[in-house]
């Protein structure tokens, strides 16, 4: 195995890995400052802050030979035998003497900036910058350029790492940025009349090391250090991007991603980024709705009495269907599909509507926005293949409904968009007992005997299939708004479980139930499961 | 300042010694500070028929007040280190984009829950543009919860009540009002460089 020696420790890496020194020192617990370097970037060395020493130590006598100047480490690859020394006074210094360089022309407006507290420069200033100035530095406001519809850039904050010039040629391949001037001069702009506008925009906010580039939808909402993190998933589409929900006092403010190689690497689409703000609409339905009377009028029920309520009109309106929706979790679906049958055995079980959009759209960097605007329609079509012989979809459901099969219809939704119509909505206007769960009003939920509010995607707890059958596990970011229950919590209480809804019990279940989901069982790693991979395995 | 700085000197904690250790003369040291208190002046006023008097306004801990700059708008940048700061979580801000061309940022609302606050200053203390300051108003009384939330007008309207009388701290600071706390701690270099 080929090794490096990072300040005196040997590190093992793979025989056919291709690192750089900043990420075989990373692995050794040495964190090398960078600005302009970025995994899932081009290589460009001009930042000049992860210098370090590098050598090399011969084989077969063991010596080592240092290089005389130091090496920006970005671009030093690692091998075998590779000597990485980071705590030198030398590297210290060329640490300082950069940090001193890049504040001569900042403007040092921390206290309005939006990326304070989470700056690479304050850090690396805090960590490797001199406590002293020997320049006389005044504070002064950057001036700001409109880039793009969801992008500004403080001109003057830019420490040239070009990190966002990039991106836009290398991931997005749009290549709207660019740097104009030269020397001192040099600045980020767009050609006049090009702006920063393609579906990947707002990733450069997060790749920007320090404040230069805001992000527009959160500008002055909120101090960084203000926001919670937790880790979720994306529910714009059926990518499944890993994300990270920000939020505080159950708002949430931004959504960022997470790192996960098996599905969205580093990035995520602005449709994504910004398709929260469903979540603290003021049209939400925020409460239990039984109608009273033939009129319109509707009674605010207790969600203690909605459990054993519907369970009672549901068992006695007759041949009940029921759609699970593409929005609900894994845990959540199994959960419906088990009350409906534990109401009605004979329930007929379909998969709720599909929403799709367009056609998938693909970025050179290698991401996907697909079209399917649902998280997880392999999950529930998978949790209703356990329960029916058949997979019938939402077609299926309206035409059955439109020919008289059914009496009663429990309608699952959940989409952030408008979705039905209402010549589609109209037969089910027949039904004995229709229930209908979703996040606004829609003319089904017009005709509904039973308006149940349902939750948002950072509401939800469970698990969620993408599309290329990556299960992954999150926990709710924020608590439903006062008055709603969250699926889970609905379908835990009608099954009469004890306690608070346990997503992790119901996975356990289900895993010990169905051979297709059994890679559900076991722990499951930030980065989600293939839940194919035990069915190769055992096939 | 990092802990590892050369400019900080640290410091062990003496053991204690025999008289430390001794009851007695801690014992009588104590009771010399009652009896010493019991026949010196009294500092209780019969408020609020007697008010009392304000030593030093600029140390003084009051009401709030947000400050003008020059141009009669409100100074605070909205940078959100008083609330931050604020361990009684009283101060309530929302920021958005200034309509001025000369700022970045300035608060749309500005509010502060005097009945939450522990006046301890520390907003004060942590304001990098001296835009919130505490007054010497001493006596604080609302009808009602809601009064006693101060918006950002209530303090604008405090500072336009007191700065005849109390100017504002900065500026008192600049022309030498009180020289023995204004000194600005660490080296001189550092603070020369710093001040804008």
């Amino acid at each position: 195995m080929p090794t490096v020696i990072v300040d005196g420790k040997d590190i093992e890496i793979g025989a056919h890995e291709r690192l750089n020194c900043i990420e075989v020192a990373r692995r050794a617990g040495v964190e090398i400052p960078h600005y302009c370097w970025h995994p899932g970037l081009s290589v460009v060395a001009s930042c000049r802050m992860c210098l370090i020493e590098t050598g090399t130590r011969d084989a077969a006598t063991g010596k080592i030979t240092m290089m005389p100047k130091l090496v920006p480490g970005c671009q030093t690859p690692a091998k075998d035998g590779t000597v990485i020394v980071t705590n030198t006074a030398l590297v210290k210094d060329s640490r300082a003497r950069v940090e001193e360089a890049l504040l001569i022309d900042h403007p040092i407006d921390c206290s309005i900036c939006d990326k304070a507290g989470e700056c690479l420069l304050q850090d690396y200033h805090f960590e490797h910058g001199q406590a002293e100035r020997r320049t006389d530095l005044h504070p002064f406001h950057s001036r700001r350029r409109d880039v793009g519809p969801t992008v500004t850039l403080f001109v003057d904050r830019c420490i040239m790492c070009t990190r966002c010039v990039r991106f836009t040629r290398e991931v997005s391949g749009t290549s709207e940025l660019m740097v104009i001037n030269r020397g001192s001069k040099e600045e980020i702009s767009v050609f006049p009349g090009f702006p920063l506008d393609n579906k990947l925009s707002g990733n450069v906010v997060d790749l920007c090391p320090v404040g230069a580039l805001g992000d527009k939808d959160f500008l002055y909402q909120q101090r960084v250090w203000f926001l919670k993190r937790e880790s979720n998933v994306c529910g714009g589409c059926s990518a499944g991007c890993s994300i990270v929900t920000e939020h505080n006092q159950d708002t949430v403010y931004r959504l960022k991603p997470r790192e996960n190689p098996h599905v969205n690497k580093w990035w995520m689409c602005d449709d994504g980024r910004y398709g929260w703000h469903h979540l603290h609409d003021p049209a939400r339905l925020l409460s239990a709705g039984r109608l009273v009377s033939s009129n319109d009028d509707r009674e605010t029920v207790e969600w203690s009495d909605v459990t054993t309520r519907l369970r009672q009109e549901l068992s006695g309106a007759g041949r009940l269907a029921v759609a699970v929706s593409p929005m609900l979790t894994l845990e959540e679906a199994w959960m419906l599909c088990a009350t409906a049958r534990s109401i009605d055995q004979q329930a007929a079980l379909f998969v709720g509507h599909v929403p799709v959009s367009g056609s998938d759209e693909s970025f050179p960097g290698g991401f996907t926005i697909r079209a399917e605007k649902c998280p997880n329609r392999r999950g529930v079509e998978a949790v209703v293949a356990l329960f029916e012989s058949e997979e019938r979809s939402w077609g299926d459901l309206v035409a059955a409904v439109g020919a008289g099969e059914f009496d009663a219809a429990w309608i699952t939704a959940g989409y952030p968009h408008a979705w039905i119509d209402d010549a589609t909505a109209a037969p089910f206007g027949r039904l004995r007992c229709l229930v209908v769960q979703d996040l606004f009003d829609s003319p089904l939920a017009k005709l509904a005997t039973w308006r149940l509010p349902a939750a948002g995607f950072a509401e939800r707890a469970g698990t969620w299939v993408n599309a290329a059958h990556r299960a992954q596990v999150f926990a709710a970011a924020v608590r439903a708004p006062a008055g709603v229950w969250p699926e889970g919590r609905l379908y835990w209480n009608m099954l009469g479980r004890r306690g608070l809804y346990d997503p992790a019990a119901v996975r356990r279940q289900i895993a010990e139930s169905s051979a297709a989901l059994a890679a559900l069982g076991g722990e499951i790693p930030a980065v989600g499961v293939d839940l194919r991979i035990d069915q190769l395995a055992s096939s | 300042m990092k802990p590892t700085d050369p400019a900080i000197t640290w410091l062990e904690e003496k053991p204690l010694g025999l008289t430390e250790r001794l009851y007695l003369p801690l014992f009588l040291q104590g009771l010399s500070t009652t009896a010493r208190h019991m026949v010196s002046r009294k500092v209780t006023v019969n408020y609020p028929e007697v008010r009392p008097t304000v030593g030093n306004p600029l140390i003084y801990r009051g009401v709030h007040r947000l400050n003008r700059d020059d141009a009669g708008r409100v100074k605070c940048v909205a940078c959100f280190l008083c609330a931050t700061a604020c361990p009684a979580h009283c101060i309530d801000i929302v920021a958005t984009e200034s309509p001025w061309p000369d700022r970045e940022k300035y608060p749309e609302s500005f509010s502060i829950d005097e009945l939450r606050c522990i006046f301890c200053g520390m907003c004060e203390e942590a304001c990098p543009v001296d835009a919130i300051e505490l007054t010497s108003l001493l006596d604080l009384t609302g009808k009602s919860r809601e009064e006693m939330i101060f918006d950002k007008e209530k303090l604008l309207s405090v500072y336009d009540m007191t700065k005849d009388a109390e100017p504002m701290k900065s500026k008192t600071l600049a022309a030498g009002g009180m020289a023995t706390f204004g000194t600005a701690p660490g080296n001189p270099t550092t603070a020369a460089g710093g001040h804008h």
